[in-house]
C-alpha cells in the first residue's frame, strides 16, 4: 500500500513530530511514577541451612535454591548467603565464603569418587560401593600389616602410622567427636583437618 | 493509607521528569545510610565478591599490576572496589588506607540531575539513587555528573551501571550484600541516624587513640550522601585514593538543567504558543489562485522529463523505474 502526501504534508507532518517528541524531551509529558525498579530474586526461594567448609572457622551459610524437588526438576542452588543464626559468623563471610556459588557449581568441582590406579596417569571414576570397599580394604590389610603392640622399650603402644586421617573443616561437635573415637579406636596418630592443609 | 506512600521504595526524584508533587504524609519512611569505617576495614575484599554474587556480576580475569586493586578501577561489572593506599604519618609511620569505593547515593545526585532520560535514574524516598537501564539511552552524562566518578557505561549494550545499594534488597527489609558479608563490621547499614550515632562513637574512639582529625565524612556539597566514611584524617580526605574534599555537581550540568534547559523549553512553548495565536488570528497560509496553476504546470513538467529520463534508462541497462514508489 503507498501512502499519498504531498511534500507540503510531509514537511508538516515531520515538524509536528519533531516538536511533540521535543516537548516531551523537555519534560512536558506526565510520566506515572513507578515503585520499586528491580525484581527481588530470592522471593520463593528454598532456604537450607549449612556450613562453608573452606577453613575451619566452619561460618554457616544459608543455601538458596530453585525448585521444589519435584520428580520432574532438577533443583539448583543458585545464591548463598551467610547465616545470621550461625554463633561463629553471624552473618559475615570472607571472600572465599562470599563466592561459594561459583565453587558450588564449579565445573571442575568433583561429582563423584576417583581413583588414580598405581602406574597410570589418569583418574577413573568409580562408584562410591567400589570406593569405600577398596579403601575398607586397604585400610585392613595395612593396620594388619603394620600395627604395632609394643615400641624399642617394650612399652604398649598399639599405633598404627602408616596410615593417616583427614578430616572435613567444619564439623559439628558430634561428627568431630565420632571421627575421633574411631580414628583412634583404630589406632592411628596421623590425624588432621582440611582446614591446616 | 494509600499503598505508595507506605513503599519503602516511593521514588521521590525521577530523572528528566517534572517533580512530583508533595505529599503531607512521608508513609513513615526513614533514609537509610551505609556507614564504611575505614579504621576497621582488612582490605579482605568479601563485599567485592558479595556484591558481584548478588548481582550476578562475574567481571574478566584481569592483570596484576602490582597492587593490590583488583580490579584496578570500578567497570560496568565491578560495582565497587577496594583502593589500597599507602600512607606515611606525620610521625613516619606507615598507614595502610583502604577505602571501598562505591556509589556515595548522594541526597542531591549529579548523575541524576545531569540525566536526560526521563526515568533512568530515580531516587527512592529511602535515600537509594537506582539506575534503570531500560530507560538509560547511554550518553554518559552521569559520568560527568557524578562528583565521584561512579558510573560506568558498558561497552556490550551502552548504558550506565553503578552499584544499587541493593536496592532490593534493602526493599525486602535486608542489608546490602557488602554489608552483610563484612567479616570485621567495617561496613553497617542502617537508618542515617542511627549510623551517624555510630559513626561518633568510632571517631570518638578513634581520638582517644591519638586520631586527632578522625572524622566522618559526608559532605555538604552535594547535600549530604547515603554512604559516609568514618576516616582517620578526616582533614585531608584527598590521601583516601583521591576523595574529593568538597565535592560539587559540576557548574555545567548546573547550567544546563538550572538554566539553559527551562529557558529553552519556555522559549519552545512561547513559539508553539505565538504559532497558535497567529493561526487563530491571521488563519492558514494560503497560495493565491495563479501561483497555485503556475506551481501544478511546473510540477507536470517536471514529472514528464522525469519520465523520459525513466525510458531512456530502460532502453539501456540502466536501473529498474522507481515510478511505482514515486508518491
Amino acid at each position: 500500500m503507498t501512502l499519498k502526501i504531498t511534500r507540503r504534508q510531509f514537511f508538516k507532518l515531520g515538524a509536528a513530530g519533531m516538536a511533540t517528541s521535543s516537548m516531551a524531551m523537555m519534560g512536558f509529558a506526565p510520566e506515572p511514577a513507578v515503585a520499586s525498579i528491580r525484581h527481588f530474586k530470592l522471593s520463593g526461594a528454598k532456604i537450607t541451612r549449612s556450613n562453608c567448609t573452606y577453613c575451619s572457622v566452619g561460618c554457616g551459610v544459608l543455601l538458596y535454591s530453585r525448585g521444589d524437588e519435584a520428580i520432574n526438576t532438577i533443583d539448583n542452588i543458585y545464591h548463598v548467603e551467610g547465616d545470621p543464626d550461625h554463633p561463629v559468623s553471624r552473618g559475615s563471610l570472607c571472600p572465599k565464603g562470599s563466592g561459594l556459588l561459583d565453587y558450588v557449581n564449579s565445573d571442575s568441582r568433583l561429582s563423584h569418587p576417583q581413583v588414580r590406579e598405581p602406574g597410570t596417569d589418569e583418574w577413573k571414576q568409580i562408584s562410591w560401593d567400589e570406593a569405600l570397599d577398596r579403601i575398607a580394604r586397604h585400610m585392613k590389610d595395612d593396620r594388619d600389616a603394620n600395627f604395632v603392640t609394643q615400641n624399642d622399650a617394650g612399652s604398649t603402644v598399639n599405633h598404627w602410622l602408616t596410615t593417616g586421617f583427614l578430616a572435613a573443616s567444619a564439623s559439628t561437635n558430634e561428627t568431630a567427636y565420632l571421627t575421633q573415637k574411631i580414628v583412634r579406636s583404630l589406632g592411628m596418630l596421623v590425624f588432621d583437618n582440611q582446614a591446616r592443609v | 493509607m494509600r499503598g505508595d506512600q507506605i513503599n519503602l521504595q516511593n521514588i521521590v526524584a525521577r530523572s528528566a521528569s517534572p517533580a512530583p508533587s508533595p505529599q503531607v504524609r512521608d508513609g513513615a519512611v526513614e533514609t537509610v545510610t551505609k556507614l564504611i569505617d575505614v579504621s576497621r576495614c582488612i582490605g579482605c575484599k568479601a563485599c567485592q565478591v558479595a556484591c558481584s554474587e548478588w548481582n550476578d556480576l562475574r567481571d574478566d580475569v584481569g592483570e596484576c599490576v602490582g597492587v593490590y586493586d583488583n580490579p584496578v578501577d570500578l567497570t560496568p561489572n565491578s560495582w565497587e572496589v577496594m583502593r589500597f593506599n599507602e600512607y606515611e604519618n606525620e610521625q613516619g609511620n606507615l598507614e595502610w588506607l583502604i577505602r571501598k569505593d562505591n556509589c556515595m547515593h548522594c541526597a542531591e545526585p549529579g548523575c541524576l540531575e545531569a540525566c536526560p532520560a526521563p526515568g533512568a535514574i530515580v531516587q527512592y524516598a529511602n535515600g537509594i539513587v537506582d539506575f534503570n537501564s531500560e530507560h538509560c539511552i547511554g550518553c554518559g552524562y552521569c559520568v560527568a555528573g557524578c562528583p565521584f566518578d561512579i558510573p560506568r557505561i558498558s561497552k556490550k549494550d551502552s548504558k550506565a551501571y553503578k552499584c544499587t545499594l541493593c536496592s532490593d534488597r534493602v526493599f525486602h527489609g535486608l542489608e546490602p550484600a557488602c554489608v552483610k558479608s563484612c567479616p570485621t563490621g567495617s561496613i553497617m547499614f542502617g537508618t542515617r541516624e542511627d549510623m551517624h550515632e555510630l559513626a561518633e562513637t568510632r571517631t570518638d574512639y578513634l581520638k582517644s587513640r591519638g586520631y586527632e582529625n578522625a572524622g566522618v565524612y559526608d559532605p555538604e556539597g552535594v547535600g549530604g550522601t547515603n554512604v559516609i566514611y568514618v576516616l582517620q584524617h578526616a582533614d585531608k580526605p584527598e590521601i583516601y585514593s583521591g576523595l574529593p574534599k568538597d565535592p560539587r555537581i559540576s557548574p555545567m550540568v548546573e547550567a544546563w538543567k538550572g538554566v539553559t534547559k527551562p529557558l529553552m523549553s519556555a522559549a519552545i512553548g512561547l513559539a508553539a504558543l505565538t504559532g497558535f495565536f497567529h493561526y487563530v488570528a491571521a488563519g492558514p497560509k494560503e497560495v493565491p489562485p495563479e501561483e497555485e496553476e503556475e506551481m501544478r504546470a511546473e510540477e507536470a513538467n517536471e514529472g514528464l522529463s522525469r519520465q523520459d529520463l525513466n525510458g531512456q534508462d530502460r532502453n539501456g541497462q540502466g536501473r529498474p523505474s522507481d515510478e511505482e514508489h514515486r508518491p
